[in-house]
């Protein structure tokens, strides 16, 4: 938890200077995914990192840990967005198979692009596309499971709306995103295969009810490709509780389901997300 | 600021059972008690909320340059007035369009999301339930596109 507790630290010397957020209402720059793009926890959303509006610029930072079974995942990075258009992020990841032994490590480089509507406004959903540049570490684990690469692609295109005074006087969000990804559980198994290197088109969603503006519960469906023949590839699920504390801090506390991974099956645990925007 | 509760779950369960029973009630009688005017706290409160958002404007240096030539009694007088009548009060909204009185402003995304904001905080503040805030909000989020880059 090294890396949480030097967000914390960063988070307390920045926030003396803080209390600067942009005009975005609180909640509608999402969370941050275990990938760093703005989302909920495994799917990206069409929402872009932070609270710039038009003609203002945001800086992120995250952290994110996933506890199941047999594995952990550790995810640190940074986000910057400009003007609710534009999201640049970079993320660390770190799976740590701990019963199998040794670690498996990849950075991704995020850019998302809003490209139309406007999540809380306008009748059109909000749409952003995106990509996630994956570069394996250490990559001779996936490559003696199968994997062709140790780096790919993955393109997305993200629709977010919030229905206002939808359901019971509450909020409610949803996203469909699709991807187009070569990756094994998300690149930390590397790319494609020998058998098959082509794009798989997989479809990611999201609901989630915002309770209070500052707190809200949500359920993320990621279907998965299964084209490393050694062990199954599951889709993931989650439910999560997220609380914008305000708009400098957040928290996200979850329940996955990330199903089978690497033979190890019914990989079931926590998540915990902590961001800090300003 | 922070509108936490504590109890959002159950506050929750309550809001939906009672929207539950008024969605039964409202196919025999209308209800003028439980209008999105009343839960605002009528007359009185919708004076109160647009003089709470007034204040928020004068202190935002994002917005306030927009009303450097406004009317404020008048721009008061209409705002309340609009809102009495999105809310289903006794009101006629009598002032231009919100395209109309937009125009010439060039209103950013970011002057929009301020004011939303400000009616937050301000309803937030008047103890008006989450429900009734996005009721309104619901009402006043449609006129983005004839606010916007005008």
């Amino acid at each position: 938890m090294i890396t949480l507790r030097s967000l914390a630290i960063s988070l307390l010397v920045f926030c003396n200077c803080s209390a600067i957020a942009g005009s975005k209402v609180i909640g509608t720059g999402g969370a941050t995914t275990i990938e760093g793009s703005a989302g909920g926890g495994i799917v990206p959303w069409a929402v872009i990192n932070g609270y710039a509006s038009s003609g203002q610029w945001s800086v992120t930072g995250f952290g994110n840990q996933v506890g199941v079974d047999d594995f952990s995942l550790r995810t640190i990075g940074a986000g910057f967005s400009y003007g609710n258009q534009l999201e640049v992020s970079l993320t660390k990841q770190t799976l740590a198979l701990e019963t199998i032994g040794g670690d498996l490590k990849q950075t991704i480089v995020g850019v998302k692009y809003h490209v139309a509507g406007e999540l809380l406004y306008t009748e059109m959903p909000q749409i952003s596309v995106g990509a996630q540049w994956k570069k394996h570490q250490n990559f001779e684990l996936p490559q003696a499971v199968g994997a062709l690469d140790d780096q790919g692609i993955d393109w997305y295109v993200a629709a977010s709306k919030v229905w206002l005074d939808a359901f019971a006087g509450r909020n409610l969000l949803l996203n469909a995103t699709v991807r187009a990804t070569k990756a094994n559980q998300t690149g930390l198994l590397g790319f494609g295969s020998a058998e098959d290197n082509s794009y798989q088109l997989m479809t990611e969603l999201s609901a989630t009810i915002m309770l209070t503006p500052h707190w809200a519960v949500g359920a993320e469906f990621r279907q998965k490709p299964n084209q490393l023949a050694f062990a199954d590839e599951e889709h993931w699920r989650d439910v999560f509780t997220a609380w914008f504390i305000n708009k400098n801090v957040s928290l996200v506390g979850g329940y996955v389901d990330l199903g089978s991974i690497a033979g190890l099956p019914n990989q079931q645990g926590y998540y915990v997300a902590v961001e800090a925007t300003w | 600021m922070v509108n936490f509760s504590g109890k959002p779950a159950t506050s929750f369960l309550l809001t939906f059972l009672a929207s539950m029973l008024l969605i039964t009630s409202c196919a025999k009688t209308p209800q003028p008690a439980d209008s999105l005017y009343q839960q605002l706290g009528a007359a009185a409160g919708l004076e109160q909320l647009v003089d709470g958002v007034l204040v928020e404007i004068e202190r935002d240096p994002q917005i306030v340059h927009h009303f450097k030539d406004t009317d404020i009694a008048r721009f008061r007088r209409l705002l309340i007035e609009q809102l009495c009548q999105l809310s289903g009060g006794p009101c006629q909204y009598t002032g231009a369009t919100m395209q109309e009185s937009h125009t010439g402003f060039a209103i950013t995304p970011a002057d929009f999301d301020n004011l939303v904001n400000h009616f937050i905080k301000v309803m937030t503040a008047q103890n008006i339930p989450v429900a009734s805030q996005n009721a309104l909000l619901a009402k006043l989020a449609p006129m983005y596109k004839d606010v916007i880059n005008r």
